[in-house]
């Protein structure tokens, strides 16, 4: 349960870019990155304003920053590239790749190699006590909880807001759409930079449990296309309904072997579920 | 010992700071003069001009300093060039090695295995440097191995390592397994902790590791309580701490590399386990790691290796102070950057005593070379080319460095096939 509210945490984002937009951005790890250093920033910066120790306040400051900063990249990407490489998925591809590693360069440059330290406020410290064995750690019910936080909130700029509205119509019928006066270009770059605020909020939590450094959007961003792609593309109840099975799977596996071989067998049963399935967990209805 | 996961491609080149014209046309002189190999100092060879005096840069000695500065494996390597380059500045200060200015020949290995070899290609034959200092990961040491051998050329190896390995053309400043691994194990047992759980990440030196620490546990009266391998970058420790606490060891020996250690200490932490619970003793935690994981997520627990910037020696305060004052005041020693700086030092003594930079004659030169070093009084070992070193038990304190807890005291000599070892007989002799 908490391996998949991180995964659906992950790929939210990219639900909307790849997902909704079909756009394959190999950049996405490194938008979590921003929001992971957006994490470092505010505390370093808090601390220094409160002097000494950044209050726990810290956190949901760094929260929307994340947000705005790993959204503001996105927009910027959006409008000064991938604007321009819509219907090209191979160049698409390539050039995300190319700014992933720029970005990846510049967090070398701004922040330095190693990786740098974000301390848990005082509040996500320790665990809930189950049993003397298991106990919850509190950073993780956190994560779930942001992660429900997140999709609640989508679900209502979806289905509940004019914003959605257009977008949906927008993905569903572009032409048509755009006929009937929705400005479809605004639409892209809005999903887009939304997408990538996701990740930013994603790469803030995943300061709590993880490394916070320049490569640290590698290790998550193929995780985040499978569950996608195994969700069904544009599908965001597959998208959190593939996060758990992975995340549970995962684990299950884990458990049961060792952390290398339950890798091996989930990706095996994912191959093998997409032959079976080649849509996902939930396909578009084709008429 | 690390091992990234590939990164994307090579990026030749990185910029260098204190990279003077001079310092070039310098270079670009000596190659035309000396070996006229004019394609040699093409736009990627860079010469850093560190030295503020001595001769022409006609006598200067050219040695090579071949280390990742872009990739995965930047983290770490930056620093041990930066203190190569320190030591380099040093001897130029006080006076060069044979009255010769030492001249650095910096080349990026990119984190990337063949570009390693490439690249050492092109300092032994193009650069012609009369060593080479560099590597991190035993995989681009074995990249680099052959190309070593077969140009008769040398390198200095900086990092602790899974021995097992003792090429003519590679002298090993960093711990062999029974400098670092072995007392550690020793340690536990001695201190009445027997159960231990192996926990590594998935690659050539945590396996053979944990192979000699299986075999070592059954000789000395310890036992196993698992062994867990996850791969490298793995950043979910949520079911291997399960297993952690479901089998109750003494310790866990961590053997994991990388970013994976963040991920660890950061859960384990959040766990609710203590130091004082189960404690962790690390082969791959040194100061620059803990900053990254953060001390607080790490205080309490040990670690294991030949220095740490707290080791009280007069050399190591000299160390530390020059190492600060050169690349910032918040910058940490660590056991490689010491190693490195280290084996700096004791290839210009083989060469004031060979009285020349032929590899044969440096080589003969070197056995039983001593050097006060940071760590202690260091000594060459005479066939196998490691080092003799003081090994160290520490324990990791709030701000972040080391306390000592304890150590062998004189230093141990390097024995990388375990070959004094009666338990070690059955270990697969590669």
């Amino acid at each position: 349960m908490s391996v998949g509210s991180i995964l659906l945490l992950v790929s939210l984002g990219l639900a909307f870019s790849f997902g909704l937009m079909g756009v394959i951005n190999m950049a996405h790890g490194e938008l979590i990155m921003v929001g992971a250093y957006c994490a470092y920033v505010s505390q370093v910066t808090l601390a220094h304003l409160w002097g000494g120790v950044a209050p726990g306040i810290y956190f949901p400051v760094a929260l929307v920053l994340a947000f705005v900063s790993a959204g503001a990249v996105g927009l910027l990407l959006e409008v000064l590239l991938i604007r321009r490489l819509y219907g090209r998925p191979l160049d698409t591809l390539l050039a995300t790749w190319g700014v992933a590693l720029m970005l990846q360069q510049l967090a070398r440059s701004l922040f330095g190699a190693p990786n740098v330290q974000v301390i848990s406020p005082a509040w996500l410290t320790g665990g809930l006590r189950l049993t003397p064995a298991l106990s919850l750690p509190y950073s993780r019910l956190f994560i779930l909880g942001l992660a429900v936080a997140c999709l609640g909130a989508i679900y209502v700029y979806l289905y509940r807001s004019v914003a959605g509205r257009r977008l949906r119509a927008a993905m569903q019928n572009r032409d048509m759409a755009a006929c009937l006066g929705v400005a479809t270009r605004r639409v892209d770059a809005t999903t887009f930079a939304l997408g990538s605020g996701l990740a930013g909020i994603a790469g803030c939590a995943l300061a709590l449990l993880g490394p916070v450094g320049p490569s640290l959007g590698t290790y998550y961003i193929v995780d985040a296309f499978m569950v996608v792609v195994l969700g069904g593309v544009g599908q965001l109840p597959g998208t959190i309904l593939a996060a758990l099975a992975i995340g549970g799977f995962n684990t299950a596996f884990e458990f049961g072997s060792t952390a290398s071989l339950g890798k091996v067998i989930v990706f095996a049963l994912v191959i093998a579920f997409l032959q079976w399935r080649p849509a996902g967990i939930v396909a578009w209805r084709s008429r | 010992m690390r091992v990234n996961k590939g990164s994307l491609g090579a990026r030749p080149g990185v910029p260098l700071n204190g990279m003077t014209r001079k310092g070039l046309l310098g270079g670009l002189l000596t190659a035309v003069a000396g070996a006229g190999v004019l394609a040699a100092c093409g736009p990627e060879s860079r010469t850093a001009g560190t030295a503020p005096s001595g001769g022409g840069a006609g006598d200067a000695i050219k040695v090579g300093i071949l280390h990742s500065l872009s990739g995965t494996m930047a983290i770490s390597e930056k620093s041990v060039r930066d203190a190569e380059l320190l030591a380099i500045e040093e001897i130029n200060k006080a006076g060069g090695v044979m009255k010769r200015r030492l001249e650095p020949v910096i080349e990026d290995g990119a984190s990337d295995w063949p570009t390693f070899s490439e690249k050492a290609k092109k300092l032994i034959q193009s650069d012609r440097v009369a060593t080479v200092f560099g590597c991190w990961t035993s995989a681009s040491r074995k990249a680099v191995l052959p190309v070593f051998e077969s140009l008769k050329a040398l390198l200095w190896y900086p990092v602790q390592y899974e021995g097992l390995e003792a090429s003519p053309y590679i002298f090993y400043t960093g711990a062999a397994p029974n400098q670092q691994i072995v007392p550690a194990v020793e340690y536990l047992i001695r201190e009445g902790r027997k159960r231990l759980f192996l926990l590594g990440s998935d690659y050539v030196f945590p396996r053979t590791a944990n192979e000699i620490i299986k075999l070592q546990l059954g000789a000395q009266g310890g036992a196993l309580a698992g062994e867990e391998y996850t791969p490298l970058g793995h950043t979910d420790y949520s079911t291997v701490i399960t297993k952690i606490l479901g089998a109750k060891p003494d310790v866990v020996f961590n053997t994991l590399n990388g970013d994976s250690n963040v991920a660890f200490f950061k859960q384990f932490k959040d766990a609710g386990n203590t130091p004082d619970k189960i404690q962790t003793l690390s082969v791959s935690v040194a100061e620059e790691e803990v900053r990254g994981i953060g001390a607080a997520n790490v205080v309490g627990h040990l670690a294991s290796w030949n220095y740490y910037q707290t080791t009280d020696t007069p050399e190591n305060k000299k160390f530390v102070e020059a190492y600060k004052a050169k690349f910032g005041a918040n910058r940490v020693t660590s056991d490689p950057i010491e190693a490195a700086y280290t084996g700096v030092y004791l290839w210009s003594r083989a060469v004031e005593k060979a009285g020349s930079t032929d590899v044969e004659k440096v080589k003969q030169a070197a056995k039983g070379i001593e050097f006060a070093a940071p760590e202690g009084t260091v000594k060459i070992h005479g066939t196998n080319q490691h080092i003799s070193k003081p090994v160290r038990i520490g324990k990791v304190r709030a701000d972040g460095l080391f306390d000592e807890v304890w150590s062998t005291g004189k230093p141990v000599e390097p024995d990388p096939f375990l070959e004094t070892y009666s338990w070690a007989a059955s270990l697969k002799k590669k």
